[in-house]
């Protein structure tokens, strides 16, 4: 029964959620003196002194998209997601401000599908609101990193997976807590090499999704010596996701997808938007694991993740929220307490320090995985370990062991430094220095 | 890693560490997935026992007259206190959710819990075993030191990454010290002069002058063949000389010796893996040392600064005390 939500959350009501809003917004009213608001401007400095706690305002921008109904009822999104990890964040960045004199507030912006979200960035940073974690698709980071170009405003993309962001399209005022699909599929496969599971066979999707995340994986099996046996397509289009006899069907149709591949250790899936893959587990033509987009999956974070501390950020989600935590949720909470703990390191409110701390040297940021957190140089990627996980329970967090980095292991995870085709233009990279 | 240790148990019987002579104490484990304490006699290094306490038991401290033992025993929110003597619980404290780590009063009572899920630090009377107040803090606090006048109490706070300074009258923050990051463990040196305290994340100690309250030194560590991402300090015990400083470097398998008067690392001693926390015997003269990943404790000979057994215990053990009796 996995990422089944406690009762709390699942007999929540919308109703419910528009209170939580609702009481949002009024304690950051509550929360801003009138005098601060007035100087809203990032030129204007914002010195702590001891009667007025330095402000700074954070902005989260929400893309709303069209996901199509989970395969599993398990699987269905919040509606606070992402939210619930960032509102949090804000609350432990405040017990530290009160230590420091210094206020966070988070203001957020919803954007409904097809509507502007280059309009409400404008509007959050016409606000005050220099810092914004952005969770959009790509090609919507791109247009919002673009139209902001040359600001004093630095994005955080907590959810876009796409390895074009930090590669080609890499943008020097977007750093990435979300990590991308060449950490991800790093990950697994470091993974799967540990265990001596060297032999793909692959099943994918036809969408471009799932092409990229194909990518990924064949960079992988090369760079660690995996063999892929054979790629076969899913092509069935999708139909309905819910009927009254479908299981019957799918049991005989997921033997026969995979019948008669070539001798293999596991079955990799590469199927993003979850077409087929949930049904693979226990339907497969030959009695082998499951791996990649369902099955055992590497993430961010996973609801049962407990090592390193993180049973007590667990515990405190899960009182705040209502809910289990889930990736998104501590991809937002990670870029929170990197504004937090660049404005509580520099004592300041001002983004031009905080933007410095984040992007330097000294930025190191604890995340519940066992080593200190940092932001790559060379393409703004958080470099982090990677949970490998089942549905309900973690097995591993690579990087595994033997594989070496000259620097640091976890930099064997996506891509490194000499590879990497992300080239910061003139005007946005002084403070991004090379390492 | 295995022969130099086998090497260094061989040279222990050989020599039978002449010169240091040992009286019998008793050591107590805590097993955090082992839900239980390891208890072992310090002359013959055997265990004597094993007692089943709380769930996920971790900090554990003797009381000042050495008759039970505080476990914080996190999952089952509480603090035990185990009878050295009928090694039976008596009682059952208030801490609160999640006790990480506690420290007691020189006058044997109250005591400080940290509470890691609640940002608290609890005062808890150990007589009446009500709670005498709950002082916020910053976001998961862990480490809790005293100074020996017991005017003081440093939390640490892992996710604000400062040590606060607490009047145990008033029970008010008089200091916030910014340090490294995940702040895990403050230890105040005997004579009441410093506050050590480790950066698991950061890789280092900061030392904290305990009357400017300022950081009069951070120390690094660097050991060959080992990357700097796994030198994660936790455990720290300053001899009561000041001499010397003994730090747990957690997934580095490493105690990290330093010379306490000028904060220049001496030695690397090579322990278990994913070595916590470190007890001295009352003498000084040997310094237990808990190895998370590999179920054992290092047993180290201050004087020469070897390493001389490591004994079997629970799963997982994670908190060291050592008893007089």
């Amino acid at each position: 029964m996995a990422f089944q939500f406690p009762k709390a959350f699942r007999s929540m009501t919308k109703w419910s959620l528009e209170c939580l809003l609702t009481v949002r917004f009024l304690v950051f009213f509550l929360c801003c003196p009138p005098v601060a608001i007035a100087a809203a401007g990032t030129d204007a400095p914002q010195e702590i002194d001891s009667a007025r706690p330095a402000l700074v305002r954070i902005g989260y921008l929400e893309q709303e998209v069209d996901d199509l109904i989970p395969l599993s009822r398990l699987k269905v999104k919040p509606d606070d997601l992402g939210i619930a990890g960032a509102e949090i964040a804000l609350k432990d960045n405040n017990t530290t401000g009160k230590f420091t004199n210094q206020q966070f507030t988070l203001e957020i912006s919803r954007v409904p599908v097809a509507g502007d979200a280059v309009a409400a960035l404008r509007k959050l940073v016409e606000t005050g609101h220099h810092f914004v974690l952005v969770d959009a698709p790509a090609d919507v980071l791109l247009r919002l990193s673009d139209s902001v170009k040359g600001e004093p405003v630095l994005l955080f993309n907590i959810s876009a997976p796409e390895v074009s962001l930090r590669q080609e399209d890499c943008r020097a005022n977007v750093l990435h807590t979300a990590p991308d699909i060449a950490m991800l599929a790093d990950a697994l496969a470091q993974y799967l090499i540990w265990k001596k599971w060297r032999r793909w066979f692959v099943a994918k999707g036809t969408s471009p999704a799932d092409k990229e995340y194909m990518e990924a994986i064949r960079r992988s099996a090369k760079r660690f010596g995996a063999t892929i046996v054979e790629e076969r397509s899913y092509k069935t289009a999708p139909g309905a996701r819910r009927s009254d006899t479908g299981q019957q069907l799918i049991q005989l149709q997921m033997p026969v997808f995979t019948q008669g591949a070539p001798s293999h250790d596991v079955l990799l899936v590469a199927d993003r938007r979850e077409i087929f893959g949930p049904y693979l587990p226990y339907r497969t033509w030959d009695p082998r694991p499951v791996v990649g987009t369902a099955g055992l999956q590497a993430m961010s974070w996973h609801p049962a993740h407990e090592q390193w501390g993180a049973t007590q950020m667990q515990n405190r989600f899960q009182r705040f929220a209502h809910r289990f935590m889930l990736p998104l949720d501590h991809q937002a909470w990670i870029a929170i307490r990197a504004i937090g703990e660049a404005a509580s390191r520099t004592g300041s409110g001002a983004y031009d320090p905080i933007n410095d701390y984040i992007r330097g040297d000294a930025l190191e940021l604890a995340a519940f995985k066992g080593q200190k957190v940092t932001f790559r140089k060379w393409d703004g990627q958080l470099r982090q370990p990677i949970i490998i996980a089942g549905p309900e329970l973690p097995v591993s967090t690579s990087p595994q062991e033997g594989f070496l980095h000259e620097h640091q292991e976890v930099d064997t995870l996506g891509i490194d430094a000499p590879e990497s085709k992300c080239s910061f233009d003139e005007g946005l990279s002084q403070s991004v220095k090379g390492e | 890693m295995a022969l130099k240790r086998a090497v260094a148990c061989v040279a222990a019987l050989a020599f039978g560490w002449a010169g240091v002579p040992v009286h019998a104490y008793t050591v107590y484990v805590s097993n955090e997935k082992g839900n239980s304490l390891t208890v072992i006699d310090s002359e013959t290094l055997q265990v004597l026992t094993t007692i089943p306490v709380g769930q996920r038991p971790r900090g554990i401290m003797l009381s000042r007259d050495d008759k039970t033992v505080l476990i914080c025993a996190s999952d089952s929110n509480t603090v035990q206190v185990l009878d050295v003597a009928t090694r039976e619980i008596l009682a059952e404290l208030p801490s609160g959710p999640d006790p990480e780590l506690l420290n007691i009063h020189p006058s044997g009572s109250p005591i400080y819990v940290a509470n890691e899920d609640d940002s608290l630090l609890t005062v808890i009377d150990l007589d009446t075993e009500e709670v005498l107040k709950e002082i916020v803090v910053g976001v998961e606090p862990e480490g809790v030191g005293v100074s020996p006048d017991g005017k003081t109490v440093v939390v640490t706070s892992e996710t604000t990454n400062m040590a606060h300074f607490i009047d145990t009258e008033t029970y008010e923050i008089t200091d916030n010290v910014l340090v490294g990051t995940r702040p895990r463990f403050s230890e105040f040196t005997a004579d009441g002069k410093q506050v050590w305290v480790t950066s698991e994340l950061a890789g280092t100690v900061s030392v904290i002058d305990a009357d400017t309250r300022k950081i009069i030194k951070i120390i690094e560590f660097e050991i060959p063949g080992v990357q700097e991402i796994y030198v994660q300090p936790v455990g720290v015990r300053v001899t009561e000389d000041r001499s010397k400083a003994f730090v747990a470097l957690g997934p580095a398998n490493h105690v990290a010796v330093i010379d306490a008067k000028t904060f220049d690392v001496m030695d690397y001693l090579l322990v278990g893996k994913r070595v916590w926390q470190l007890a001295f015997t009352p003498d000084q003269k040997l310094l237990f040392a808990t190895n998370g990943n590999s179920n054992d404790v290092s047993v180290i000979v201050v004087p020469d600064l070897t390493v001389t057994k490591s004994i079997p215990t629970g799963t997982a053990p994670w908190g060291v005390t050592v008893s007089a009796e």
